[in-house]
């Protein structure tokens, strides 16, 4: 089949699925439910493998398919067009692939809800969005995309929807994610008016020959950046997300995990012309990455829902790739995207599997010994969290790895609080492990009795993503431990622009083979420390975090508040704009009324005065009228002129 | 055939035969008027059909005398029955049609006098399609005015509890606004001359079917220097002479080069302004806007989206055909003010509906701030928001349609609109709850709805714009977030939760039933609209184009 045909097939096959399941809503049986929705995705990755095999990396192998002519207005024209290339390849691959499995997982997990259909439709509508996301050749196309998986991530958080929190999760993840998007919209209008057309490959080929940190080429980044950090949660906008694990799990995996979240790093990657000229967005993004990466780490340590410990490790992790990203190491971030997608969904589909085994327990606290009734899953979560830890050779240990060391080149204070962060990292995930699957069951009778391992469609996925996750960081390994930068190769060729544009940022400063190995074992060292310090904590000393009702050390309670950042925005953001809203409503609204109602009284009061005029005398308006036609006879005798 | 003619004319003698069929036919006036108002839908096709998008003049002409006057060395009184259509009034033409359809079917259920009901509805069909045809002043301004007639009536007849009130407040707004529309009408009347007619009047030529180019420089060349008989001189309220600067009298009170001020402020400016302030009532424009909320709470269903559907598109459509574009000089010399207005009204309306208990209130606060996006687009002089505000004025016609309507069928159910009365609705009224939320996220502005298309552009030519400063658009944006927060806050207050309603409360025998056939039959088309139009927003960029592009050339200087 032709790349064109391919291209539109891959997110039109999901779009399917989502219109039969979705307007077939409980008419279609349960059995078909499955298999239509899953379909969509598999075939969908089907096309994605049959795109590889038409795909020659290396020359220029941008492929660009036009459906038609979207919007024509005075001499802007928007195409609705798909491009592929090494980064739209490596998206499809994550998007499809992992896409199908959680598809799959997912009919384990939810098949016995009133609205499962329901949950598959927007699943699949959800994928369709996303590869819109991914394929789209222009700025427009993104944001449709964009927009689009903000709505199924919205009606995918409040799934749920008789339980009041879910439903405030589902509303402040929209509504945070579209502040996101103002700055997003505004980017791109400054890109059409700078470069006149919204087009990658016309706007990046105007950037080459700019000059390095221009006013209009900041403000672009800027506002782009603005649109990353709702999306892909980094301060300020990053409260959503772990609200937003309100959702069915197989969503937090996919969604709030593995693709969704990661547009943010797809878009500045997509356009690293722009960035690379802009070196200070850079900068600013890697303080910002840095910030996000630490608060949510810390905020991690003390959380004790399954859940809530994953979401704040994602918001972390994105920091990660943005730091990566700060630091000009796209490829780095690119391939922590993908790593991440492996071993974090595999984090929270394994989280979905003891949460289904515990009968919808989520609190660590009443978990514990789950490793011995729960041998799949317990094995698969030991493999994630090496994995995210960064202890080698799991996926986690490369990538991480690759962007702590082109931190390194930058700054090295950056890359202390990095190790900080993955120091974090290595603790607070293997406190989650210990807590759940060693020691003693602390449950009540009733969930030890329920207890069971998942079925295989649920424990599939588990393992396919545990084999990645294991052998996912080799398509990377540095040449420092024999390795060939297969990613880094393939990627390439993405970044000839930003090169050419701004060859100053790419000047080789590679740190020499001792240094590399050195900051490799310092990282993969902390990692293991920290590991054993979470289990002399948790299995040897058996502590188990306090009750919600203990009173904790000040400094403790502000972390366990998440530093009340909700209560600081819910006071000076949304309580403000409601009072505005009443205000105008009650006041302004009151104060132009009684202003009509002046103007009409004083009307009426005048026509009270004028109202005697009309008398009902015959003798006067006889009288007036005379006087009346006098006057235009001596206007047109005397040939007055009124108008001119 | 007279396309435009009929368009404006079978609707009133529908209007007279309702009236005039005796009482033991009642059964047939809303047949009648649903025949009528299909008839339109397809009258308007066709003209569809026929139109030539790649030409940006007015097309489908119609023209006869009707008035002439000679008043001695005020020259010759001329009023034609003019009409026509070009790439701005097509599309809202078009949008009319489908709307009166729409509120005629959703008529079905009005209550006492259907006689005098569905006269009065035709009547105002038939005064809407004159609006967005005419092209003679004094004919638009007839029908503009005519069109209160019928619209005083219908919400102060079949209104809820306050319809007087609001139906006073309503007609006083827009009377005020009348006036002054009014007196710019007769000022521009006494300005422009009509160089055909003033051309046979002189002598130049015979008739007017030898009017040449020639003649008409000759014509404005002898107006301009004051050669021509004032006897001679044929006075126009014709549209297309007054968009022409050469067809002015010089010394006249609008002149173009701006002789005559009044209280220090040139008359033009101050004839902008009047125009303005007269079609910023009915857009409406903060703090234009206060009869609209109450007419729309007291207004039944139709009537409500007559008004939001079509009625407020006149105001938009007044901005760019007569405001701008009789007074280019006045846009390009207030761009500022108006774009910060319409940013101040799409934020003060966003706001405005955040603070609603009411949902017809809400709905009718979130017209005011997709409004405030019209004025923003048109203030832009840029080809995108002049382009995005017409798309803008259509996507809000199908969307406010539609939520009209849906707040009709809770209406028609329990006679409640608070919000708060309702609770979880979407377990009894799975359809209902579906096309409201359709109808919420389409308003909202999500890619792939009309409504996205109509706010990306407007706002895009307010970023663009030559004429306004940048925190204009930065301010205007804020409104995608405020609709976002009032229409999914409404959405999670009524829909999601426990299953509550309050008038069901005490009863738990009574149940809220979902949507009847014919309430499908009315949303999932506007639904279908809304989506195709988003998907294929050149359906009706390709009627706009040419005409803009046209349009925009006053600008250019």
């Amino acid at each position: 089949m032709s790349p064109h045909l391919l291209c539109i097939l891959i997110p039109l096959l999901p779009l399917l699925g989502f219109v039969v399941n979705g307007l077939g809503f409980r008419k279609v049986p349960t059995s078909l439910v499955g298999i239509v929705g899953l379909a969509g995705p598999v075939l969908a990755f089907l096309c994605v493998c049959l795109l590889w095999g038409n795909f020659h990396a290396g020359n220029d192998a941008v492929i660009k398919t036009t459906l038609f002519d979207w919007i024509s207005v005075g001499e802007m024209h928007i195409n609705f067009s798909f491009q592929i290339d090494q980064l739209t390849m490596l998206m499809l691959g994550i998007v499809t692939g992992i896409g199908s499995l959680i598809h799959l997982y997912s009919i384990g997990y939810m098949n016995h809800d009133e609205g499962y259909g329901k949950f598959m439709a927007f699943l699949n509508l959800f994928l369709f969005f996303m590869l819109l996301l991914v394929l789209g050749s222009n700025f427009v196309i993104m944001f449709i995309g964009w927009e689009g998986v903000g709505l199924c991530s919205y009606l995918l958080i409040g799934f749920w929807n008789t339980n009041t929190s879910y439903n405030n999760a589902a509303r402040k993840a929209f509504v945070m994610n579209r502040i996101g998007d103002l700055g997003f919209l505004l980017g791109i209008f400054t890109i059409m008016t700078t470069f006149g057309s919204v087009e990658y490959t016309d706007v990046f080929e105007q950037v080459v020959g700019m000059d390095v940190n221009a006013p209009v080429i900041l403000t672009i980044t800027l506002l782009l950046f603005v649109g990353a950090m709702g999306k892909s949660a980094q301060i300020p906008l990053f409260t959503w997300l772990p609200d937003a694990m309100a959702g069915p799990t197989p969503v937090s995996a996919l969604i709030h995990a593995a693709t969704m979240v990661t547009a943010g790093i797809y878009m500045v990657v997509r356009a690293n012309v722009l960035f690379s000229m802009a070196p200070l967005t850079l900068d600013i993004i890697g303080g910002i990455a840095i910030a996000t990466a630490l608060l949510a780490a810390s905020i991690g340590l003390l959380q004790n829902d399954i859940k809530k410990v994953l979401a704040y490790s994602t918001v972390s992790q994105l920091g990660y790739m943005f730091l990566g990203l700060g630091a000009a190491a796209y490829t780095a971030g690119m391939f922590h995207v993908i790593t991440h997608a492996f071993f974090k969904a595999l984090l929270f589909l394994g989280a979905g599997s003891v949460i289904h085994a515990m009968s919808n327990e989520q609190d660590i606290r009443n978990m514990g010994g789950l490793r011995k009734s729960l041998p799949i899953t317990y094995w698969t979560f030991l493999v994630g969290t090496i994995a995210i830890a960064g202890i080698p050779p799991f996926a986690g240990f490369f990538s991480k790895d690759e962007i702590l060391a082109h931190v390194y080149e930058h700054s090295k204070v950056l890359w202390a609080l990095g190790l900080l962060g993955s120091a974090m990292t290595s603790f607070y995930m293997f406190r989650l492990l210990f807590l759940t699957f060693f020691g003693e069951f602390r449950g009540t009778d009733e969930q030890k009795h329920h207890l069971h391992e998942s079925p295989l469609s649920m424990t599939l996925p588990l393992l396919v993503l545990a084999v990645l996750s294991v052998v996912g960081g080799f398509m990377n390994v540095p040449e420092v431990l024999g390795g060939h930068s297969v990613l880094a190769e393939f990627m390439s060729p993405l970044f000839d622009q930003a090169r050419q544009a701004n060859p100053a940022l790419f000047e080789a400063n590679a740190l020499d083979h001792g240094t590399e190995l050195m900051l490799m074992s310092i990282s993969a060292g902390v990692a293991i420390v920290m590991a054993v310090v979470a289990y002399v904590m948790y299995v040897r000393n058996a502590a188990v975090p306090a009750p919600d009702s203990q009173v904790r050390s000040l400094p403790q309670q502000v972390v366990y508040g998440k530093y009340y950042i909700d209560d600081f925005y819910d006071r000076l953001i949304v309580r403000p704009v409601r009072g505005l809203g009443d205000a105008f409503y009650s006041l302004g609204e009151f104060v132009i009324d009684a202003v009509v109602g002046g103007v009409a009284w004083s009307v009426r009061s005048s026509a009270g005065v004028f109202r005697r005029a009309q008398s009902g005398s015959i003798g006067l308006y006889v009288l007036l009228m005379v006087l009346s036609i006098t006057l235009f006879i001596a206007l047109r005798f005397f040939n007055w002129k009124v108008f001119n | 055939m007279p396309l435009l003619s009929l368009l404006i004319f079978l609707p009133l003698a529908g209007a007279l035969l309702v009236a005039l069929l005796p009482r033991e036919r009642a059964s047939l006036y809303r047949w009648i008027a649903v025949a009528v108002t299909s008839a339109e839908v397809i009258l308007s096709g066709l003209a569809y059909a026929q139109f030539d998008r790649g030409q940006a003049g007015y097309q489908l002409l119609e023209q006869a005398d009707w008035i002439t006057l000679p008043m001695g060395s005020l020259g010759v009184a001329s009023i034609d029955y003019l009409v026509g259509i070009d790439g701005i009034s097509l599309p809202l033409v078009l949008l009319s049609a489908v709307v009166m359809l729409v509120g005629v079917v959703s008529s079905w259920g009005i209550h006492g006098r259907p006689q005098a009901y569905f006269a009065l509805y035709l009547l105002l069909t038939g005064t809407i399609m004159g609006c967005f045809v005419a092209l003679d002043f004094f004919l638009f301004f007839l029908f503009f005015e005519f069109m209160l007639l019928p619209m005083y009536f219908l919400i102060g007849l079949w209104g809820g509890p306050r319809r007087e009130y609001a139906s006073i407040k309503f007609f006083l707004y827009t009377l005020a606004g009348s006036v002054l529309i009014l007196l710019v009408m007769i000022g521009l009347y006494l300005s422009v001359i009509d160089p055909v007619s003033t051309a046979v009047a002189a002598g130049l030529i015979d008739s007017p079917s030898d009017m040449t180019a020639e003649v008409l420089r000759a014509v404005q060349f002898q107006l301009l220097h004051g050669q021509l008989n004032p006897a001679q001189i044929v006075h126009t309220f014709d549209w297309r002479y007054m968009a022409d600067g050469a067809n002015y009298l010089p010394n006249s009170f609008l002149s173009i080069f701006g002789e005559v001020s009044i209280g220090g402020m040139p008359s033009r400016m101050l004839a902008f302004w009047a125009l303005f302030i007269g079609f910023a009532v009915k857009l409406p424009i903060v703090p234009l806007h206060t009869w609209l909320p109450d007419a729309h709470v007291e207004a039944p269903t139709p009537v409500s989206v007559v008004l939001a559907g079509v009625l407020l598109k006149i105001g938009g459509y007044g901005f760019i055909r007569v405001v701008w574009g009789l007074f280019p000089d006045g846009g390009a010399q207030y761009a500022t003010v108006l774009g910060g207005l319409g940013a101040f009204t799409i934020v003060y309306g966003g706001l405005n509906a955040l603070a609603q208990n009411d949902l017809k209130k809400m709905i009718a606060y979130s017209s005011v701030s997709h409004m405030g996006f019209v004025l923003l687009g048109v203030a832009s002089l840029t080809a995108e928001g002049v382009n995005g505000a017409v798309y803008q004025m259509v996507s809000h016609g199908v969307l406010s349609s539609m939520l009209f309507l849906l707040t009709g069928v809770l209406y028609d159910r329990t006679h409640d609109r608070r919000i708060d009365s309702y609770r979880g609705l979407l377990t009894p009224m799975p359809q209902y709850a579906t096309l409201t939320a359709v109808a919420f996220f389409a308003s909202l502005g999500l890619p792939g709805f009309s409504g996205f298309v109509g706010e990306l552009f407007t706002l895009m030519g307010g970023y663009q714009s030559t004429y306004l400063p940048g925190w204009i658009t930065a301010v205007s944006v804020l409104g995608i977030v405020l609709a976002a927060a009032y229409f999914l806050w409404t959405l999670q207050r009524m829909f999601f939760g426990e299953t509550w309603v309050r008038t069901y409360a005490d009863d738990a025998t009574q149940a809220i039933a979902d949507l009847t056939l014919r309430e499908q039959w009315l949303l999932i088309p506007l639904g279908m609209l809304a989506l195709t139009l988003g998907l294929f927003p050149n359906l009706v960029f390709g009627l706009t184009n040419s005409t803009v592009a046209q349009w925009m050339l006053k600008f250019v200087e």
